[in-house]
């Protein structure tokens, strides 16, 4: 039986997982990672919400943007990390600190 | 529900961001074309643009309030006033950038996409319209950050600036589900009206706010989310840096003031101008010590720094704790003083930097040790960077003097003591680390026995002048922009 619960349970999961993998995790490609279960974790909220308690259709239109925005977000990222690893040939987050710490 | 027609109809209040649009596609049209890359067309076309913005802007102070796209969009008075501050702080971006990014047509059209986001961010009413405007700007500042690909420093910062504001994003959009949850509503306006009238878990609310906070907070700078803003603000070119220590941040306050005045608190009644939170959270309490420790945290970082703009840097996150103070009594005199204080911050700060960037670009070099005995190779931009610098202190005769004592009048008048004793212990720590660089320009020998006076590019010479003067003037004869903020602060506070 799934519920309401058991999605936000999940929901709340995966935030967690994403937010401890952006903490601990100290490469750049694992951060982008715990970035996207974030943001999955609230489109599963959404969709949740919009489902069980029978709100209009926007929490799905949110979803969908929201999946856009995780797109766009990735490309960039990537680009950028592309980039630092041509500069520095690492994407180790340690060892990025040629500014002042 | 929503009709073809009513969309057709309110595109005539969409102008400015329709004209910045097309804007944009014309520069990157432009920037195809060689001929046209080699002169300075690009940016001339960018400010006409940007300058027909303001226009169609300002005439929508004279529109009746609406919301646009099936309420996507608000058009009210906040918005314009907001739209024509971003507009006029891009201007000025790209009369700075004409000199270090001669050709590139792509970094014009990212500045203008970021205003575009900017101005979105001041008006949107809708989840999916804050969270899309919030990555607009976003994402084009990170490119931007990371401008000069080749260069270690600007690459770190990009990477720095995205890592921290994809977080805030997603854990802002997690804190909207809940809110969604709550109301099945998807518009803040909606939202709030719902909330008010349930019975509402004051532990969902509070978290949620929370991290719809993080999100905003990361675009002001706010302790505890501001991690980022020393590094990108030292690594990324300086008129970039410029562009984020006004821009991106003071969109972040128009979204602050939406979201908190309109989002989760509510007028007490139509003539008076004091706000209540919905629910029992204490939302006042909770803005009130992140300013103290964000103005705190700011100004005593920025003590130990050498490098100006990380100095800087420090200084900016110690003024957004000083605008914060703005929002803690939720009265209608806060918000004035918050926008009279970021329009003067947008005239000391922008000088600042300007002056630093001008400096760098002959010196080669940030650190204030370079700065030592300046002023008699620069004695122009010496001076400037001595009033801007008062300025950002707030002492009179500046205009930084008068935003400082609005926000602070604001404060005592709501009877909050302790944080009105906690700001005005920070503008004396400020005042040390300001007058050090005005001791090194004026009363210290200069290092090397080079004499020679500074070639400063002339653009930096006008645009600097072109801030000293409000700077002053506004500390002399506040009232014309007193009104005009008063005028601006009218916002739609419902929703039919």
């Amino acid at each position: 039986m799934i519920t309401l619960d058991s999605c936000l349970i999940i929901g709340a999961a995966l935030f967690t997982l994403g937010f401890l993998a952006v903490l601990t995790k100290r490469n750049a490609i694992s951060v982008l990672m715990g970035v996207e279960l974030i943001l999955n974790a609230a489109n599963i909220n959404f969709v949740a919400f919009g489902f069980f308690r029978s709100y209009e259709i926007h929490g799905v239109l949110i979803a969908l943007f929201v999946i856009v925005i995780a797109v766009s977000e990735a490309a960039v990222a990537l680009a950028i990390v592309l980039n630092i690893y041509r500069n520095m040939r690492t994407v180790n987050l340690d060892e990025v600190d040629s500014l002042k710490k | 529900m929503v009709d073809a027609d009513n969309i057709i109809k309110d595109l005539q209040f969409f102008y400015p961001e329709i004209v910045l649009t097309v804007t944009i596609l014309f520069v990157i049209i432009a920037e195809l074309i060689p001929s046209i890359k080699k002169k300075l067309i690009i940016p001339f076309l960018s400010l006409a643009g940007l300058l027909l913005s303001i226009f169609f802007s300002v005439r929508l102070f004279d529109v009746q309030e609406r919301f646009l796209f099936s309420n996507m969009i608000i058009v009210d008075h906040l918005g314009v006033f907001f739209r024509i501050f971003f507009a006029l702080a891009s201007v000025i971006i790209v009369l700075l950038s004409i000199p270090t990014f001669k050709r590139a047509g792509e970094y014009y059209a990212l500045l203008l996409t970021a205003t575009l986001g900017m101005y979105l961010m001041a008006s949107s009413t809708h989840i999916i319209m804050i969270a899309l405007s919030l990555e607009i700007v976003g994402i084009t500042c990170y490119v931007l950050a990371g401008y000069r690909r080749s260069e270690r420093r600007s690459s770190e910062a990009a990477l720095k600036y995205m890592l921290y504001g994809a977080v805030s994003t997603g854990v802002m959009l997690y804190g909207f589900s809940f809110l969604y949850g709550m109301s099945g509503e998807v518009n803040i306006y909606k939202i709030r009206d719902i909330l008010m009238l349930e019975p509402i878990d004051n532990l969902l609310l509070l978290v949620s706010v929370i991290f719809i906070l993080a999100g905003i907070g990361y675009k002001i700078a706010m302790v505890p989310f501001h991690f980022w803003c020393p590094d990108v603000y030292e690594g990324a070119p300086t008129p970039v840096t410029t562009f984020f220590s006004v821009g991106p941040k003071v969109a972040g306050i128009a979204l602050l003031i939406r979201f908190v005045f309109a989002g989760i608190s509510v007028q007490v009644s139509e003539t008076v101008e004091q706000w209540i939170s919905i629910g029992d959270i204490d939302l006042q309490f909770m803005l009130a010590v992140l300013s103290a420790i964000t103005m705190t945290l700011g100004n005593t970082a920025a003590l130990a720094q050498r490098n100006l703009k990380r100095l800087l840097a420090y200084s900016c996150i110690a003024h957004a704790g000083y605008i914060l103070m703005g929002f803690t009594m939720f009265t209608g005199a806060g918000i004035n003083a918050v926008l009279f204080y970021v329009i003067v911050y947008l005239f000391m700060n922008f000088g600042a930097f300007i002056v630093v960037d001008g400096i760098a670009l002959r010196l080669k070099s940030e650190n204030i040790d370079k700065y030592r005995g300046l002023a008699s190779r620069a004695p122009y931009l010496c001076f400037a960077l001595t009033v801007f610098l008062i300025s950002l202190t707030g002492i009179p005769p500046t205009a930084g003097f008068i935003g400082k004592v609005l926000l602070f009048a604001a404060v005592i008048d709501s009877k909050l003591y302790w944080l009105a004793v906690v700001g005005a212990v920070n503008v004396v720590v400020s005042l040390y680390y300001y007058f050090r660089i005005i001791k090194a320009m004026y009363l210290e020998k200069p290092i090397s026995a080079d004499e020679l006076p500074l070639a400063i590019p002339r653009i930096h010479i006008f645009l600097t002048t072109l801030l000293l003067i409000p700077t002053i003037y506004f500390g002399l004869f506040w009232s014309p922009l007193r009104e005009w903020t008063t005028f601006s602060l009218n916002f739609m506070l419902s929703i039919d």
